[in-house]
């Protein structure tokens, strides 16, 4: 086997698919349907230490690798993608944006109470006119005395409203694209600086995704992340972490969709026979089995590579789309597999399907993916 | 205080049972787990530990994977663990694991032995009887409370119509019984620990026992699976006959009016 799992990684794996089956799979459904934050969920993933996984136990994490970490939130999601990209976000955009570049001082004040989970963290790049070209982003920071005065409204963010830190990329030079962008740490109660809108979306209904609205809001100049300038550059290297959780969280709903189809074309009898016992049935299973090994082995080598301190980042990209895109074929055809069934909100494979769409499009759409691993290709 | 919890490793409550060519129950690929009693056991003995003070070890008599569930019970909380491995021994029944187990535990310091009341997969209900009962211990079997103080455990248990509370001396064998607690799952630190806290691996040789002594006193003779539930039977017909037919059938073909 390519990727033999260590005894610590499986433990963790079992430990967490547990708690996922067992607590969080049951509470999906009315989370999905009443647009619920699943603070609960949250709550008991900081009571295991899983808010922190691969941040070392110095900072308050559990010192584990980023496998373990990817690991679960395949297992998280395969049970509540809702809270497998609240926990991706936290983890891979927040905790790691203090851990690689904050300063002693921002890691005590922040990395500790978000690795415990007493705090989450969330992660703000997009804007109206700023998605796939975040460069193009207009809000700005203007420094005053000691506190960075921030104009100008986020959009579409993760856990908006419900986190308690957002790394906040902002235009301190104007007109300079992307050299001109900085990293600022936004708590929530800092002045000035709101929750707007919250979108009505297809899926992930768990998850709040909404604009943040900064009116002079005032952030202390203590809160810059890294050099200003370089904020560009961080947002870029923390989402090579950030595809292989989003490749991760599609991976898990993929496999919750297949585990359901299967079963479903086994017990489900047509024409006197069950019908995975008709071929045009089998080799949609097939095909469904074989993509979602696939798209494991590309995001277990990317988390391989990042844990081995090796470049990683065509091959992030290259996990982020081909789980992503698995995840949106193999919920399709368990929705075709369970027929008029799988269409009704009786089975959960509609929710699968409407939640695996959104992976193709966050932390850069699969287009964007496409864009990275071709300027890798071209170098 | 000093406990010792006995977990066994078991099938997973969902694995499907098959019989291999020699009519043996198949453990080929099945998912193997700690016996959900045996959970209990552990989570009690760490509730006691955290209250108390003291030391838990897990003892497990088994094949090679069972150092799996002893480190659960490591990355949970306990502080050490001693696998007896089953080299050599074709055939076992409870005699030779508790023969096993009371050896290795005569070795061991405790004031108290948990274990589950019952292993889910073949379910006699004897280790720790037989342990108790080899060492001179009292015991209490398929506790739902359990209370330590001044060297008595207050164990409460369900009987028929009601509940029992037993008080005896320490040291004592308690087995769990669903209702006790609900157990803990390790948390990501406690996993990362385990691997840094001791296990033991012993030969049943290492406890000077062999032969004759673990040789099994029952032997099973054949195990054979349920047979599939036949396909319902549909009477069809008019109302009135139909329901005829179905008197009739059940008299004289179920047997059951
Ligand atoms: C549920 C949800 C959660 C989100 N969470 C966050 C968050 O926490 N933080 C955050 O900062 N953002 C977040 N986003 C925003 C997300 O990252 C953006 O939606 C995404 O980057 C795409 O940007 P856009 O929506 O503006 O689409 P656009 O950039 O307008 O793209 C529209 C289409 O054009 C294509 N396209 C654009 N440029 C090119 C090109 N050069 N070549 C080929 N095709 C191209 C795209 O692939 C896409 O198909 C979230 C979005 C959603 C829906
Ligand atoms: C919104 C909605 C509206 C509907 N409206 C109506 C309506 O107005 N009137 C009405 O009568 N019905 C209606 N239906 C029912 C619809 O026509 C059925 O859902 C459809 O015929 C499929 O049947 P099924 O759902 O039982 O799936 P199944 O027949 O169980 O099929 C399950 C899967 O097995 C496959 N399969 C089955 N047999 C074979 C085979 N021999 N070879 C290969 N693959 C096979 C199917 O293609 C499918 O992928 C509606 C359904 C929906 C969801």
């Amino acid at each position: 086997m390519p990727y033999q799992l260590t005894d610590e990684q499986i433990m963790m794996r079992d430990t967490v698919r547990r708690l996922a089956q067992n607590e969080f799979a049951p509470r999906a459904v009315e989370i999905d349907r009443q647009h619920r934050f699943p603070r609960e969920n949250i709550q008991r993933m900081a009571e295991l230490g899983l808010m922190g996984i691969p941040i070392p136990e110095e900072w308050g994490g559990a010192g584990c690798d980023f496998l373990s970490y990817i690991i679960a939130v395949e297992e998280i999601s395969r049970a509540c993608a809702s809270t497998g990209v609240i926990l991706a976000v936290h983890t891979s955009l927040a905790c790691f944006a203090l851990l690689q570049f904050g300063t002693q001082e921002q890691k005590e004040r922040y990395l500790r109470r978000l690795a415990s989970g007493e705090w989450l963290g969330a992660y703000a790049l997009t804007e109206a006119n700023a998605g796939s070209d975040p460069a193009n982003l207009s809000t700005t920071a203007r420094l005053e005395g000691d506190y960075y005065i921030v104009n100008g409204s986020k959009l579409f963010i993760t856990s908006a409203g419900e986190a308690d830190l957002y790394v906040t990329f902002v235009r301190t030079s104007p007109g300079s694209r992307h050299k001109g962008i900085s990293c600022l740490l936004v708590e929530r109660d800092t002045p000035g600086f709101t929750v707007g809108k919250i979108e009505e979306k297809m899926g992930l209904h768990g998850d709040p995704t909404g604009e943040l609205i900064f009116d002079n809001a005032r952030v202390p100049r203590a809160n810059l992340l890294g050099a200003e300038g370089e904020g560009f550059k961080i947002a870029m290297s923390l989402l090579d972490g950030g595809r292989i959780g989003i490749g991760a969280q599609a991976l898990g709903i993929a496999q919750a969709a297949f585990d359901v189809a299967l079963d479903y074309a086994k017990k489900r009898v047509q024409f006197g026979r069950p019908i995975a016992e008709f071929q045009a049935i089998q080799f949609m299973l097939a095909d469904m089995a074989t993509r979602i090994d696939a798209a494991r082995l590309l995001v277990y080598r990317a988390a391989r590579l990042k844990d081995m301190g090796l470049p990683h980042s065509k091959e992030a990209s290259m996990a982020k789309l081909f789980a992503t895109d698995t995840a949106m074929q193999v919920t399709t055809d368990a929705v075709q597999i369970l027929g008029g069934y799988g269409y009704c909100k009786e089975y959960p494979v509609e929710r699968y399907m409407r939640d695996a769409k959104v992976t193709q499009i966050y932390e850069g759409t699969n287009q964007i993916q496409r864009l990275v691993i071709a300027r890798h290709l071209l170098k | 205080m000093k406990i010792v919890v006995l977990p066994k490793q078991t099938f997973d409550t969902e694995a499907k049972i098959t019989l291999d060519a020699a009519g043996k129950i198949n453990r080929e690929g099945v998912n193997l787990i700690m016996n959900p009693y045996d959970e209990f056991a552990v989570e009690e003995a760490l509730r006691l530990k955290e209250k108390h003070g003291g030391e838990v070890t897990v003892v497990s008599f088994g094949g090679p994977k069972v150092p799996d569930i002893l480190r659960q019970a490591l990355a949970m909380g306990a502080d050490k663990a001693v696998h007896v491995g089953d080299e050599g021994l074709e055939e076992i029944d409870e005699h030779t694991t508790a023969t096993i187990l009371a050896k290795l535990l005569r070795d061991l310091e405790y004031d108290l032995i948990l274990a589950g009341w019952r292993a889910i997969d073949d379910g006699s209900a004897q280790v720790a009887g037989r342990v108790a009962e080899i060492l001179g211990l009292p015991m209490v079997n398929m506790v739902i409370k359990l209370d330590i103080a001044e060297g008595k455990a207050v164990a409460s248990r369900e009987i028929e119509g009601g509940y029992e509370v037993v008080e005896v001396p320490l040291p004592a064998v308690i087995t769990a019984q669903k209702g006790l607690n609900e157990p803990r799952y390790p948390t990501m630190k406690g996993i990362m620990q385990a691997k840094k806290k001791p296990m033991q691996k012993l030969t049943i040789a290492d406890l000077g026992l062999g032969g004759e002594e673990v040789a099994p006193k029952v032997r099973a003779r054949r195990y054979y699976l349920p047979s599939p539930r036949s396909q319902g039977k549909i009477i069809t017909g008019e109302p009135a006959e139909a329901a005829a037919e179905l008197v009739r059938l059940l008299r004289e073909e179920a047997k059951v009016v």
